[in-house]
Formats: C-alpha cells, sequence, structure tokens
C-alpha cells in the first residue's frame, strides 16, 4: 500500500510538468501577440513594443522561455505579470482563500445533499421519490450555471431581499450563500446520479444476495453492505468529476464578482496578461489534481483489495 | 419458531407444486413448473438438472430469495414444520434464513462482501440469530473457521476475501451457512467452481459437518458423480419439471425416464477404451428447449429417442412406480 | 423519447428559423420598444436594444446546435484517429497518446476551453475550435481499448496472421462497436460543449454582439436583471432545455445500449 501511494505520487509530478508544457506552448505559441494584444489593439510605437518585449523576456526564443519558467516555476515562482508589474503570486495569493472557501462550501453542500439523494433513490428504485430526484439531478446538470445564479440572484436577492447580490462582503456568511448553492448544485446532480448508479449496480452483487440469505433486515444491509460499496464505487469516481467544480468556480466567481482565482483568471484573460494566466490556470488545475491524488490515497486506504496487495 | 420435528409424513421440508415465473420483454420464463418433493431429517437430497433445468430457482423460491418484480413464486407451497415458509411475513421469514434454512451459492468469490472481514461477516449472522455480545459471536466466527479446516483460524478471521483462494472462500461460506446450527443446508453448485482436487476435500468436508450438526442437505449439482457419492435420494430436473426422483441406487441401476439413461449413459466410464475401444462420447442431441416457449406435451419429446406421439401433445403426469420412485413419462401413465 | 422529442425540436427550430422567428434577430433593432416586457407584439419581451427576444432565441438555436455539431464531431474525429493509432501502432506512440489523454483528463473541460479562448481571442470560430479539442480523450480511451481487445480475437489474430490488413479489421471490426459508446459521449459531449460555449459568451468571450447566442444574450442581461428580468429568463431556459434534451437523449441511448438495462434478464 505504501508502494501504491509512492508511485502514485510520483505520478504526480510528470503530469504537472506536461500540463504546465502544454499550456505554456498553448499560450506563448504566437510570439509577440502579447505586446500587441496587451497594448489593446492601438497601433503602438514599434520601439515601444521592442521595450516591452524585451521587458517581459519576449524576445527570447521559445524554449529559453520555458526554462526560464520552469526553473522559476520549481522554486514555486510564477513569474510577473505583464500589466501590473507585480509577481504574479502577489496577485493570486489573497485570493486562494476566497476561492477555497467558496469551493469547499460548494462542495459541502454537494456532498451532504447529492449523495443520500442517489443512494435513496436506488433504494427505492421505481418509486416516485426515485424519479422525482432524478428529474431533479439530470435537471441539476443540465442548468447553466450562471442562470442558475441569475434566477438566484433574481428571487432572493433583489425580490425578498434576503441576501445580497453579489461581492465577498468581507467574508460574511451571507454573501457565501447564492455563490456556493449556484456553484454546488451541478456537483450535486452529478453526485446523485453518480451514486445511484453506484448503489443500482452493488445491489445486483451476489454478496448481496449472500446477506439476505442469511436472514438479515434490509435495514442493516442497506447500511452495511450497500452504503459502504457504494461510497467506494464512487470515491474515484466523484473525484475526477471535481473538475467540472473548479471549472465552474471560474464563471461563477466572475458572476458574483467573487475575489477568487476564477475572476482574475477571466481578467486575465481579457487583458493579455499571460503570466497571470499561466499562474491561474495552473494553480487550479494543481488543486484538482491534489485532489485526485487525495482521493486515490484515500482510496487505497479504504478498499482493502489495494491495502493488502 | 422452535426448531421442529418432524411432521407426520416425517418430513422436514415439504414443497407441493411450486411454480416460480419471471416476467420479461421476451415474455414469461417458466423457470420452475409444478415441482414437489420433501426432505426428510438427516438426508441428503440431490437435485441434478442442466443449466437452466430451474434447480437453482427451485433453491432460491424456498428460501423467497427470488428477485420480484421480476420473478414471481406464483404458485405453491412450501411447508416448515408444517408452516407455509411462502406465506408468512417476511421478518419472520428472516427469522428463518440463516437460523434454519441456510444456503451457499456458487461462486465463493463474489458471494462474499470485499470490504469487510471473513469473521465479521460471519460474526454478523451469530449476532443477527443467537443474540451473543460482539466478542462472543466473534468467538463463534473463529469457532466455525476451524470447524471447516481452515488452518489458523484466529489470523485468518481478520482475513479479507480477495486474500483467501477459493476453496478457503468456499469454506468460510459453509462455516458462515452453519454457524446458527441451521437444519438445512441447500447447497447450489458448491464445487463447481472449484479445483477438481479442492472439490472433493469440499464434498468430505460437507458430509462430515452434516453429521456434526446434524443437518439435512438438499444439494444441487450437475455432477451426477457428486450425487452418486454423498446423496440418500435424488431428483432429476428438466425444463422446471421433475423428471424423475428416487432413491439413489434405484435411479443409478435403473433409470425410467429416457432423460435420465441418457445422462447414465453420456457419463464416460473410466477403462471403458480398453474393454471395449474407442467410441464416441454419447451426447443427448438437441438443445434445452427456451422456458419461454415450453411445449405442451413432454419438454423433452423433441430429444428422446423413446418418444411416442401422445408425449407430443398431453401435459405428462408424475407417476408412482413404488413409493419412492417417480417418473414424469407417457411410458408409465398408469390406466 | 423525451429528450429525443426536445432535440428535435430544437433542431426543428434551427433550422427553420427565418420561417419561424416573427422578427430578424439582429437587424430588427428598435430603441424606441427596448427592455419592454412580454407582451403581444414580443412574446419574450425585447432586450436593450429594442430587439426582439423570442426571435433571437430562436436563431440562437442554430449557433448552439453549431457549436454541438462541430465540437463533438471534431472531438470523435480525434479521439477515434488517436484511439485506432495507438492500438494498432503501440509502442512510443501509444506511451504518448496515453500520456496526452491522462493530462486531457485531469484538466478541467472549462479550463482548458479558457485557456484555448486566451490564446486565440473571442469569437465563434475561436470557440468551435476549442471546444473541439475538450473532449476527445474519452473517445480516444474507448477507441484504444475496443481496438486493443479486438486484437486479441482469435479470429482477429488469424486474420492478421493471413495478411488481413489493419484498415480492414479497422472497419469491420472495430467501428461497428464503438459507434454505440461515441454517439453516447457525442451527446452527452455536445451537451456539456453546449453550457460550455454559453458560459464562454455569457463571460464575453465567446459569441460577440450582435450575434444572437443565449449565452451571449444573457452576459449583456445582467445589468438589466433586476429592471428586465425575462431578458435573463428566457435565453438561460433555452439552453436548460436544449441541453436537458441532450442529456436525456444521451442517458437514454446510453441505456439502450447497455445490455443490463435494455432487456431484463
Amino acid at each position: 500500500m505504501i508502494a501504491y501511494a509512492v508511485r502514485r505520487v510520483l505520478q504526480f509530478i510528470p503530469t504537472i510538468f506536461g500540463i504546465s508544457l502544454i499550456m505554456f506552448l498553448l499560450l506563448n505559441v504566437l510570439p509577440g501577440n502579447a505586446a500587441l494584444m496587451a497594448g489593446g489593439k492601438q497601433e503602438l510605437d514599434p520601439q515601444l513594443i521592442e521595450r516591452m518585449k524585451k521587458e517581459w523576456g519576449l524576445d527570447k526564443p521559445l524554449h529559453i522561455r520555458y526554462l526560464i519558467y520552469m526553473k522559476d516555476l520549481v522554486q514555486g515562482d510564477l513569474g510577473v505579470s505583464f500589466l501590473r508589474h507585480e509577481k504574479v503570486n502577489t496577485l493570486i495569493g489573497p485570493r486562494i482563500w476566497p476561492s477555497f472557501k467558496l469551493a469547499v462550501s460548494a462542495m459541502l453542500i454537494a456532498l451532504i445533499l447529492g449523495i443520500p439523494l442517489g443512494f435513496y433513490s436506488a433504494l427505492k428504485q421505481g418509486s416516485w421519490l426515485d424519479t422525482a430526484s432524478m428529474v431533479v439531478a439530470v435537471s441539476g446538470v443540465s442548468l447553466p450555471q450562471f442562470w442558475l445564479g441569475l434566477l438566484l440572484m433574481l428571487f432572493f436577492s433583489a425580490k425578498l431581499h434576503l441576501f445580497p447580490t453579489s461581492g465577498y462582503g468581507n467574508g460574511s456568511l451571507m454573501h457565501l450563500v447564492l455563490p456556493s448553492i449556484t456553484l454546488g448544485v451541478g456537483y450535486m446532480a452529478l453526485l446523485a446520479r453518480t451514486t445511484r448508479a453506484a448503489a443500482l449496480e452493488i445491489l445486483e452483487e451476489d454478496y448481496i444476495r449472500t446477506a439476505r440469505s442469511k436472514g438479515l433486515s434490509e435495514l442493516l444491509i442497506n447500511r452495511k453492505h450497500v452504503l459502504k460499496n457504494t461510497l467506494v464505487l464512487i470515491l474515484t469516481t466523484a473525484g475526477m468529476q471535481f473538475g467540472s467544480l473548479m471549472g465552474q468556480t471560474v464563471i461563477v466567481e466572475k458572476l458574483f464578482s467573487w475575489p477568487g482565482i476564477g475572476s482574475l483568471l477571466v481578467d486575465s484573460i481579457f487583458q493579455r496578461d499571460i503570466p497571470v494566466i499561466q499562474g491561474c490556470i495552473l494553480a487550479i488545475i494543481v488543486v484538482f489534481l491534489v485532489v485526485n491524488l487525495t482521493v486515490d490515497l484515500l482510496y487505497s486506504l479504504i478498499d482493502p483489495r489495494i491495502k493488502y496487495q | 419458531m422452535e426448531k421442529s420435528n418432524m411432521d407426520d409424513h416425517g418430513n422436514l421440508l415439504d414443497v407441493q407444486g411450486l411454480k416460480t415465473y419471471f416476467h420479461t420483454f421476451d415474455g414469461i420464463a417458466r423457470a420452475v413448473d409444478d415441482v414437489s418433493f420433501d426432505l426428510n431429517k438427516g438426508e441428503t437430497l440431490g437435485i441434478v438438472g442442466e443449466s437452466g433445468s430451474g434447480k437453482s430457482v427451485t433453491a432460491l423460491s424456498i428460501m423467497r430469495l427470488i428477485p420480484e418484480p421480476l420473478g414471481k413464486i406464483v404458485h405453491g407451497r412450501v411447508l416448515l414444520n408444517g408452516n407455509d415458509l411462502l406465506k408468512i411475513p417476511m421478518n419472520d421469514m428472516r427469522d428463518i434464513m440463516g437460523n434454519r434454512i441456510s444456503m451457499i451459492f456458487q461462486e465463493p468469490m463474489t458471494s462474499l462482501n470485499p470490504l469487510f472481514t471473513v469473521g465479521d461477516q460471519i460474526s454478523e449472522m451469530v449476532i443477527r440469530h443467537m443474540n451473543l455480545s460482539k466478542k462472543e459471536s466473534w468467538n463463534r466466527s473463529v469457532e466455525m473457521l476451524e470447524k471447516v479446516q481452515i488452518p489458523s483460524p484466529e489470523k485468518r478471521a481478520h482475513d479479507y476475501p480477495h486474500q483467501l483462494s477459493g476453496g478457503m472462500r468456499q469454506r468460510v461460506m459453509i462455516a458462515m451457512a452453519l454457524s446458527c446450527n441451521p437444519e438445512i443446508l441447500i447447497a447450489d453448485e458448491p464445487t463447481t467452481a472449484l479445483d477438481v482436487t479442492i472439490q472433493a476435500q469440499v464434498i468430505d468436508l460437507m458430509m462430515q459437518l452434516k453429521d456434526d450438526f446434524d443437518a439435512s442437505i438438499l444439494m444441487i449439482t450437475h455432477d451426477l458423480a457428486v450425487i452418486a457419492e454423498i446423496a440418500q435420494r435424488v431428483i432429476v430436473m428438466y425444463a422446471g419439471r421433475i423428471v424423475e426422483q428416487g432413491d439413489v441406487y434405484t435411479i443409478f441401476e435403473n433409470p425410467m425416464h429416457p432423460y435420465t439413461r441418457a445422462l447414465l449413459k453420456s457419463i464416460p466410464k473410466l477403462g471403458n477404451r480398453s474393454t471395449s475401444g474407442r467410441e464416441p462420447l454419447h451426447v443427448i442431441k438437441g438443445v434445452v428447449p427456451s422456458l419461454y416457449h415450453l411445449p405442451a406435451g413432454c419438454s423433452f419429446y423433441p430429444r428422446c429417442s423413446e418418444a411416442m406421439d401422445i408425449c407430443r401433445t398431453d401435459p405428462i403426469k408424475m407417476v408412482a412406480l413404488d413409493p419412492t420412485h417417480r417418473v414424469r413419462c407417457a411410458h408409465y401413465a398408469t390406466h | 423519447m423525451v429528450g429525443f422529442c426536445i432535440t428535435l425540436l430544437v433542431i426543428f427550430m434551427a433550422i427553420f428559423a427565418p420561417v419561424l422567428a416573427p422578427y430578424h434577430p439582429v437587424d430588427d433593432a428598435d430603441l424606441m420598444v427596448a427592455e419592454e416586457a412580454p407582451s403581444r407584439a414580443f412574446w419574450f419581451g425585447t432586450d436593450s436594444q429594442g430587439r426582439d427576444i423570442l426571435s433571437r432565441i430562436i436563431f440562437g438555436a442554430r449557433i448552439s446546435l453549431l457549436v454541438g455539431l462541430v465540437s463533438q464531431l471534431l472531438n470523435s474525429v480525434i479521439g477515434i484517429v488517436l484511439g485506432l493509432t495507438a492500438g494498432f501502432l503501440g509502442k512510443w506512440w501509444d506511451d504518448l497518446v496515453m500520456g496526452l489523454t491522462n493530462i486531457m483528463m485531469s484538466i478541467p473541460s472549462l479550463v482548458f476551453a479558457l485557456a484555448i479562448m486566451a490564446l486565440l481571442g473571442p469569437g465563434l470560430i475561436n470557440v468551435l475550435l476549442a471546444l473541439g479539442f475538450t473532449n476527445w480523450s474519452y473517445t480516444c480511451r474507448i477507441t484504444r481499448s475496443q481496438v486493443l481487445s479486438t486484437r486479441e480475437l482469435n479470429y482477429v489474430k488469424a486474420a492478421e496472421a493471413l495478411g488481413y490488413g489493419k484498415i480492414r479489421i479497422m472497419f469491420t471490426q472495430v467501428l461497428p462497436n464503438i459507434i454505440g459508446p461515441i454517439l453516447v459521449i457525442a451527446t452527452l459531449g455536445a451537451a456539456g460543449a453546449i453550457l460550455i460555449e454559453a458560459a464562454l459568451s455569457f463571460l464575453g468571450l465567446g459569441t460577440q454582439p450582435p450575434t444572437p447566442s443565449w449565452g451571449g444574450m444573457l452576459a449583456t442581461a445582467r445589468e438589466q436583471l433586476f429592471s428586465a428580468p425575462w431578458i435573463s429568463i428566457f435565453p438561460g431556459l433555452a439552453i436548460f432545455i436544449t441541453v436537458l434534451g441532450l442529456n436525456l437523449s444521451g442517458d437514454g441511448l446510453r441505456d439502450f445500449l447497455d445490455p443490463r438495462t435494455s432487456r431484463r434478464q
């Protein structure tokens, strides 16, 4: 099991490298663009462009730039923003906590509501509860998150004046409610569907039939055998689906003017501030990978088939 | 319910007219179509048949493990000490399952929950039926593992199913099934999925435990050799019906039904080749009929070498050749 | 079932848009009737430029369906090609493709799309391009595993030994088996693609005004959220229903293909 853990952690590193390489190539493959675009489509003095290029190191060939980037990256330095002359780290730093808060609360909502919903739907397959929750679930997956956000804003904020419309509000709980719900609904729906499918599969298994033949009550069978097997089954998938949550954070942050990494990313895309873009994307992906890694390790702890190889 | 004595017929379990049908998109499959037999105390009764003959479904019906709404027991009684198991409330049935009737299944690989230890899976049953504390039930688990001859049972009890071999897993299943001293053990092809060498061990084990625990065994298999070795009486099933039943010697020495005869003929005999030279293996030509479209007359008709015309059209009734030997064949119909 | 009906309806709407829409989505802009609530004249009301929302929504179907279709076509082609070559050629190419697939699966689709938009700049064509690369990895995996398992079949090994071209095996053995799952991936992928395009347009990175895309309509709707809520409600509803239809269709297709659920037993 330790071997498995070590192996997984080691896999982590080349994946990060691969991703950073791809991102770097993607964003920097068109030389000189940054300078022009950052200038905002104005006709800039060619000398000015040259100076900007030099300042940002864009005059060097691509592979040199990549090496410099990697050298800095390994030391944790994400480079310097084109536009704001600040280190990217400084820009990203204060935004980590708000993003984290938002993501975590959305995740909690999704886990606490989604998994039981899916689980009980499976147990009561065919009942109105099952049909109703699955309709809700597939709707949740089909909703454009930002539309949901707008609707929530409209009803709860404007009409009912329950929650503030947007903004961080210095971390107040009230400000957190609408964004987390908006963000959490999608993931919750996904989890509900995944859990239901997994539970249905488990219910067909031979060992459930054995449990029944032992005279155990349905309640015990569901709570003990079906539940544990279902949770183990969905663990890996849930981790992978978390990625959709990460992506959606960007949109929700922009919609609610939430001062997180996502909104910084969107802004820097408009500003063509490449180092910031790279930094934000890298940060988001790293988080996702870490979550996946944790899930994998957790899985190897919980599933005895992997634990005792 | 208390442990039963034999009812006035001397039977422990009495199955009468059992019919279990499955409703699928393709129609109604009559998996078990009017099956009646009884099981006496202390005996081993074998149920023999090909795949699709309905033998497993019969066992599952007795245990009320048929998945509804797909399958349904549409007719029949299963009497345990005079009480019809099919009519009692499910809660009462659960008191019986594992406690007075236990079942072991064909695939030990998938029949145990991979996420719980072997000891846990045995003790949860003991806790359910025998009201022991956690510690006591664990001790009982270890005790049972010892009875099924698993070495170092205290250690093995902490193992997970995937850490054990197929033969060991089946022993665990047996230990689990017998842990609450059931009167009846239903074994559904317990050795089919095991290596040949292990098969013999498991069969021996079962026989010994049967004596130790004073249980009756309902042995379901397609392996005639196993039946010959351990059963006192045997039931031959074909396409959901019993075609012949009687005690083992009679059936083997003097099979009456064409199907039984063909089955016995198809067993290759050791040493035959040296005495009578090379012969092609005897097979029963044709295939088992689809359970969705059972013929009106005898189900075996298309493949029967002794078929008569009335076999095709008239439903065949069970005929008793003597008190213990019954056949469902037009050749023996009483006039 | 329900999903298919909805999807067909949307397709119908897209194809016959010029006939169905009461007004022109872009040109019929009369500032005199800007931000009017739904009425007889304008069933869904008008937006801030005085354009009929209903017409814009009907035409918007074209954009969304275009997005869904083109993106999935691109993804499927890439996925199939990479999967086939990885399975047949093996060795370092296979490793490369697999590594790439793993990396792609580690990047959330939206983030990846954002990165590509950052590179290319805003606009519908760029969106199509970006979305064409978001979920090829699933198709690739399925194709590759099908290739590998097919090659293991004894009669295929025999065929290969006899010199039957790999291409022939590809077409006769591999492709028929993967069409089903790939269709499911494509349908569900289209749903996802439409959502991403809407999100991108909402951010301003996708379709640019005055193109009537549903996401784009929501982008400007934010300012008028409280004064003219219908501008926000209807486009989002359109997205929701379309995506719902696609998801239901995809689910239905998947259940249909799964031997366990399509026939009981």
